[in-house]
């Protein structure tokens, strides 16, 4: 809050619900954004519209692990699809779904800056690039074993 | 080899770190005395280097500063766009990454300047890890006095911020930005007023990307006449490229403006040649939004001149032949790419990416995206192609903000170049193999 003007604590909002996000389970139900608003001295309006239009935040319950996988051209050139098709199997869902045992979430996302290093992936705020099968392969048991929320804040 | 200006230091082991920084000849120009050089000057020294946005748009930075309204009383604010989100484009993280002073110093300099005395660098969400490097090194800043009140004694007060944002490529525009800074959805505004009139909080501001900011530093520690004799023509300076795709090494380079694109892609000290000695079949240059240009067309000019790295040798040719620098991303595809797929996950993108605010945008990039879908499901027909190229066309100058050209250009030069690969699909669906659709439209 300190960041802003006095009487501009709106800027403070996607800070404030990055935090929010990050404390509530690892999405935004509406009664955390009636307090967020609450909070900042907003209209629930003002917060929902926000908390709509980015896209890193989620509206609906997500797993512990959210693992985001790169598609866009030159993560899609390198071989995405074949990492995100193997994640499908391997965890049973299919992109967009949290496992049973709401362990894990997979998302499809757009370009994390990462075409370099493509294929990539992002868990929490940990970025997984170069990525191989086999390299999947042990990032998820890596994961399985830490039995941690991936948050980023 | 060319000359290294914004890369030089970033091999040294601990560069992240103000001590090491310093150690090598960091923050040298705020040592020398900030109150010894007229703000003035500084905008001067810019304009004379000739150093162009690196955003992507190209225009010319000292120009920009000197747009700058300054009404008494009213506060003025430099806002650094680094909410790199351009498909291809990976320059700005590596160098926030490995030298966060760098960036931070040429926004103090920056700031004298213009005589903001806040600054905020806009981050995007994803980047949360690198906003903690910066957030880092700006304390490492203010406990050395380079930040804050009367910064080494010279009068000046600047208190910088880092602002992470929250996954919307369209906040790399710099009114969607600011709005998205003002705890809004990222609406771009209509222009004008300009923001260097009504910018953030209503206030003047100047928005200019990270490579931008962070070349003013060689720019005031040489003098804008050193930094304009490196390069070519009105593209001076050193470019930052980030290269991905079908290529042997992949990274982020830092080229002298000129240098032959067929050298960038096949020298062992740039991109090293194609990966696995395939063909090379097309390029996007500058970023998804630039238009794709085919191997024949990207080595050489219609003219049969070599094309160079630079603004104006890159856009040799208008649309019909040539193509954009644009944010430096560039993607290269060999001889096995699908380019009607590949525009697939461009139009996807820009379909997931549109605020929707202007109609033509909001509708055709999804109209785009499913006929491309059905073209690479094999149900596509020849009026397709000819419906795709209406709608880029009907998109293309008619929003409020450049995201619609940047989703129509693709779509109309891989028609343009490529158009008998289109008409594959459609007039041979049953040859069609394996079309991968794993990624369906779903939101979470």
């Amino acid at each position: 809050m300190t960041h802003y003007p006095e009487n501009q604590s709106r800027s403070a909002l996607i800070p404030v619900l990055h935090m929010a996000q990050s404390d509530f389970g690892g999405w935004l139900s509406v009664p955390v954004m009636d307090y967020v608003a609450s909070v900042l001295n907003l209209l629930p309006i003002q917060v929902y519209e926000v908390a709509s239009f980015y896209s890193m935040f989620n509206l609906k319950p997500v797993g512990n692990y959210m693992i985001e996988v790169c598609r866009t051209s030159s993560c899609w050139l390198c071989g995405a699809e074949d990492i995100m098709a193997h994640l499908e199997n391997k965890l049973g869902i299919k992109v967009g779904q949290t496992t049973a045992d709401g362990m894990f979430t997979l998302k499809a996302v757009e370009c994390l800056g990462s075409c370099g290093t493509a294929p990539m992936m992002q868990v929490g705020a940990d970025y997984y690039e170069n990525l191989t099968i086999e390299k999947v392969d042990f990032i998820m048991e890596e994961l399985k074993k830490e039995n941690k929320y991936s948050r980023y804040c | 080899m060319s000359e290294k200006i914004l890369l030089a230091l970033d091999h040294i082991e601990g560069i992240a770190s103000l001590p090491v920084y310093a150690q090598h000849g960091g923050y040298a120009v705020l040592k020398k005395g900030l109150s010894d050089i007229p703000a003035q000057q500084v905008v001067e020294e810019v304009k004379i280097s000739g150093l162009r946005g690196r955003g992507g748009a190209g225009f010319p930075t000292g120009l920009k500063w000197s747009f700058l309204a300054k009404p008494e009383g009213v506060p003025r604010y430099l806002v650094c766009n680094a909410d790199e989100s351009e498909p291809g484009t990976f320059k700005d993280r590596y160098l926030m990454e490995r030298n966060p002073h760098l960036l931070i110093e040429g926004m103090i300099i920056s700031s004298y300047g213009l005589g903001a005395n806040t600054a905020y660098i806009y981050i995007r969400g994803e980047y949360f890890y690198i906003a903690r490097i910066l957030e880092q090194a700006i304390k490492e800043a203010y406990a050395e006095g380079y930040l804050g009140k009367n910064i080494l004694n010279s009068g000046f007060d600047l208190n910088l911020h880092v602002h992470v944002g929250a996954g919307a490529y369209i906040c790399g525009e710099e009114t969607a930005l600011l709005e998205s800074l003002e705890g809004k959805r990222g609406n771009p505004r209509i222009k004008p007023p300009f923001p260097a009139v009504q910018g953030l909080y209503n206030c003047p501001t100047v928005v200019n990307n990270v490579e931008t900011l962070a070349a003013v530093v060689p720019i005031l520690d040489k003098g804008g006449a050193a930094y304009a004799a490196v390069g070519i023509g009105k593209s001076t300076g050193t470019k930052l490229i980030s290269a991905s795709g079908h290529i042997n090494r992949p990274g982020v380079y830092e080229i002298e403006l000129g240098v032959p694109v067929e050298e960038f892609i096949y020298s062992d000290e740039y991109c090293g040649g194609m990966r696995n000695g395939k063909k090379l079949k097309a390029v996007v240059a500058g970023g998804s939004s630039v238009p794709i240009l085919p191997a024949d067309l990207i080595l050489k000019t219609a003219e049969g001149a070599p094309r160079l790295m630079s603004y104006e040798s890159l856009a040799e040719g208008g649309f019909q032949t040539g193509t954009m620098m644009g944010s430096g991303g560039f993607i290269v595809m060999d001889e096995d790419t699908s380019i009607v797929k590949n525009l697939y996950t461009f139009a996807r993108f820009y379909h997931h990416e549109s605020c929707g605010q202007c109609s033509p945008c909001r509708e055709g990039t999804g109209w785009m995206e499913r006929i491309l879908h059905k073209i690479l499901d094999g149900h596509g027909t020849i009026m397709d192609i000819d419906l795709l190229w209406d709608i880029q066309k009907n998109i293309d100058g008619k929003t409020i903000c450049p995201l619609g050209e940047a989703a129509a250009w693709p779509v109309a030069s891989a028609i343009r170049h490529f158009r008998s690969e289109f008409e594959e699909y459609v007039l041979n669906p049953h040859l069609i193999e394996d079309v991968k659709h794993y990624y369906r439209l779903q939101t979470i």
